[in-house]
C-alpha cells in the first residue's frame, strides 16, 4: 500500500469512525474529556503506525481498541480512580437499550448531548464539530474567525457544563424527540450556511470545508433516522445547493446569481440524489416542515433549464406554504423575490416595502430592492439602494457582484 | 442530584393570589412525583441585611448586597436525575410562578 493510500485510509477512518470512537468511550467513561482525548491519540497512533505496520483489517475496532486503552491509562495515570469514578456516573445514563422506540446508535446520543438547548447556539456548533466531526479545535477557530484559545474555552467550558449540570447523554424521549431534532439541524444549517455564504474579509466566499462537513454531519443523522422528514429535508435542501456552488461565484470571485449561472456546471449527482429525497418526501404525504420545503424550492429551481422556463408559480406556492409555517420577513423577503418573477417588479417592490421596518439592517433586503428598482428603470434610488447593500453585505463576492451591479446602473 | 432553581423578578411585586395558588399547586406535584426538596418566596430586598464577619467584628449593612434590577424573589431546591428533567420541571415552575427562573445544579 503506498503512502497515498494510506493517508487517504486515515482519512476514511476519521470520517468514519471518529465520532463512533467518541461517542462509545462517552458511554464507556462517562466523560467527554476522556474520549475526546482518548480518540485523539489513537488517532495519532494511526498516522504514526500505519504507514509502517500497514492499515488493519477492521480499522475501527483498531481504533476504539486503542482508545479504550489510552483511556484507561489516562484514568490510571491519573491516580484517583475513586474521584473518577464518582465524575464517570455523572454523565450518566440509565436508559435500557431499545427502550425508546428510536434507533439509539451511541452516535446520536453523542449529538443530541453536543446540540443540547441548555448551551449556548455558538457552544453547541462548536461542540458538535469537535466531538462528532472530529475537526481540531485550531481548524474550528479558523472557520469561525476566533483566536484559537477562545474556541478551546469554549469547548472547555461546555464540557465543563455538562458535567457539573449533568446534561445527560442519551437520546430525548418520543414526546421531545421533534423539538430536539430541530435544534440539531439547526445546528448543522448554520454550520452549512457559514460555509455557503462566508462572511468576513479576506475569507473564501464559499469555505467547502464547512459546507461539507455540513452535509456529511446531516447524512450521518440520516443515516441513523431514515423516518425523519424534516432530516431528508435539510440533506436534499443543502445537497440541492451545494450542487450549485462551482456556478455561483465566478472567476474573478464575483457572485453569479441564479438567472444568470451557468447550469451546465450544476452537479447532476447530487441534484439527483435531492430530487429522490424530495420525492420521496412528496411520497410521504406528511405535513412538510420548513426544510422539506425550502428543499422543494430548491428542486423546481434545480429541475428548470433557465430562469424563463423556472415554475414560478409553484415557488411562490411553496412560499405561501412556508410564510404559513414560519411568518418571519426574510421568508416573506424571499417570497417577493418569486413574486416579481410571477407578478412582476412593481408588485414585488410594494411587498418588500411593507418590511422595511423589520429588514432596513439586512444587506439581502437592500440588494433586493436595488434590482426592482433596477428593472423599473429607478435609477437613482437602485443606486441609493445598492450602496446600502454594499455597505452591510459581509460576503466578499457579493460585494463584488453588487459593486459591478450599482456600476452598470444608467 | 439537587438543582437550586432560583426565580428572578423585575417588577417589585409579590405574588398574585393566583400566582399563589398555582405555585401550590405546583409543589404538591413535587412532592407527590418526589423532586421537592425545599422552597419558598423571600421577602422584598429592602428588607435584607449584609453581614460581614471576616473582620474582628460582625459588621451589620442594610439593604441588599447587590442593587439590582432584577432580585432574588424565592427559589426551589428541586431534586432531578439530570439536567433534562431539571429544565422541564423549572419551565413549568416559571409557569406557575410567572417569572423568569434560573437552574443551577448544586456541587
Amino acid at each position: 500500500m503506498s503512502l497515498v493510500d494510506v493517508q487517504a485510509a486515515i482519512t476514511q477512518a476519521h470520517h468514519e469512525e471518529w465520532a463512533r470512537a467518541v461517542a462509545s468511550l462517552t458511554r464507556r467513561f462517562g466523560d467527554l474529556d476522556i474520549a475526546e482525548e482518548a480518540a485523539a491519540e489513537a488517532f495519532a497512533i494511526a498516522v504514526e503506525r500505519w504507514p509502517a505496520d500497514g492499515v488493519p483489517p477492521n480499522a475501527g475496532a483498531w481504533l476504539t481498541t486503542t482508545a479504550n486503552r489510552k483511556a484507561i491509562d489516562r484514568i490510571r495515570r491519573e491516580n484517583h480512580r475513586d474521584d473518577k469514578q464518582k465524575e464517570a456516573q455523572l454523565l450518566y445514563d440509565d436508559d435500557p437499550p431499545g427502550r425508546l422506540g428510536v434507533i439509539d446508535d451511541e452516535r446520536l446520543r453523542l449529538i443530541f448531548t453536543c446540540c443540547h438547548p441548555a448551551l449556548a447556539m455558538e457552544t453547541r456548533v462548536a461542540l458538535t464539530l469537535r466531538m462528532v466531526a472530529g475537526l481540531t479545535v485550531p481548524e474550528i477557530a479558523r472557520a469561525f474567525l476566533v483566536q484559537e484559545t477562545t474556541m478551546g474555552q469554549r469547548i472547555t467550558r461546555a464540557k465543563a457544563k455538562i458535567k457539573a449540570a449533568r446534561i445527560p447523554y442519551r437520546v430525548p424521549s418520543a414526546e421531545d424527540l421533534p423539538a430536539r431534532v430541530s435544534g440539531v439541524l439547526a445546528v448543522l444549517f448554520l454550520v452549512f450556511n457559514e460555509g455557503y455564504l462566508a462572511t468576513g474579509p479576506g475569507t473564501d466566499p464559499v469555505r467547502h470545508d464547512l459546507t461539507a462537513e455540513a452535509i456529511r454531519l446531516t447524512r450521518l443523522i440520516r443515516a441513523l433516522m431514515p423516518d425523519d422528514g424534516e432530516v431528508a429535508g435539510l440533506l436534499a435542501l443543502m445537497l440541492l445547493t451545494q450542487a450549485r456552488r462551482t456556478a455561483r461565484v465566478s472567476a474573478s470571485g464575483e457572485l453569479v446569481t441564479l438567472d444568470e449561472q451557468d447550469r451546465g456546471t450544476w452537479d447532476a449527482a447530487l441534484i439527483a440524489e435531492g430530487h429522490r429525497l424530495v420525492r420521496e418526501r412528496l411520497a410521504a404525504r406528511v405535513a412538510p416542515g420548513r426544510y422539506q420545503i425550502l428543499a422543494a424550492i430548491s428542486a423546481v429551481h434545480t429541475s428548470a433549464r433557465d430562469v424563463r422556463t423556472t415554475d414560478w408559480s409553484q415557488v411562490v406556492a411553496l412560499y405561501d406554504q412556508l410564510v404559513h409555517l414560519d411568518p418571519s420577513p426574510v421568508i416573506a423577503l424571499n417570497r417577493a423575490i418569486a413574486v416579481a418573477e410571477l407578478d412582476g417588479p412593481e408588485v414585488a417592490l410594494a411587498a418588500i416595502d411593507r418590511l422595511e421596518h423589520k429588514l432596513a439592517g439586512y444587506h439581502a433586503y437592500h440588494a433586493t430592492r436595488a434590482d426592482l428598482l433596477r428593472r423599473l428603470g429607478r435609477s437613482q434610488e437602485s443606486r441609493a439602494a445598492y450602496d446600502k447593500a454594499i455597505e452591510l453585505a459581509g460576503n466578499t463576492a457579493e460585494t463584488a457582484y453588487l459593486t459591478r451591479r450599482r456600476g452598470q446602473l444608467g | 442530584m439537587q438543582y437550586l432553581v432560583s426565580v428572578t423578578d423585575d417588577t417589585a411585586g409579590l405574588a398574585t393570589p393566583d400566582e399563589m395558588a398555582a405555585i401550590d399547586a405546583f409543589n404538591d406535584r413535587l412532592m407527590a412525583e418526589g423532586h421537592w426538596v425545599f422552597a419558598g418566596g423571600l421577602g422584598a430586598p429592602s428588607s435584607a441585611t449584609v453581614i460581614d464577619n471576616r473582620g474582628e467584628e460582625a459588621m451589620f449593612t442594610d439593604g441588599p448586597f447587590l442593587e439590582s434590577k432584577a432580585h432574588l424573589a424565592g427559589f426551589w431546591v428541586m431534586e432531578a436525575p439530570d439536567l433534562e428533567v431539571a429544565l422541564k420541571l423549572a419551565a413549568e415552575g416559571s409557569k406557575h410562578c410567572n417569572r423568569k427562573v434560573e437552574v443551577r445544579p448544586f456541587l
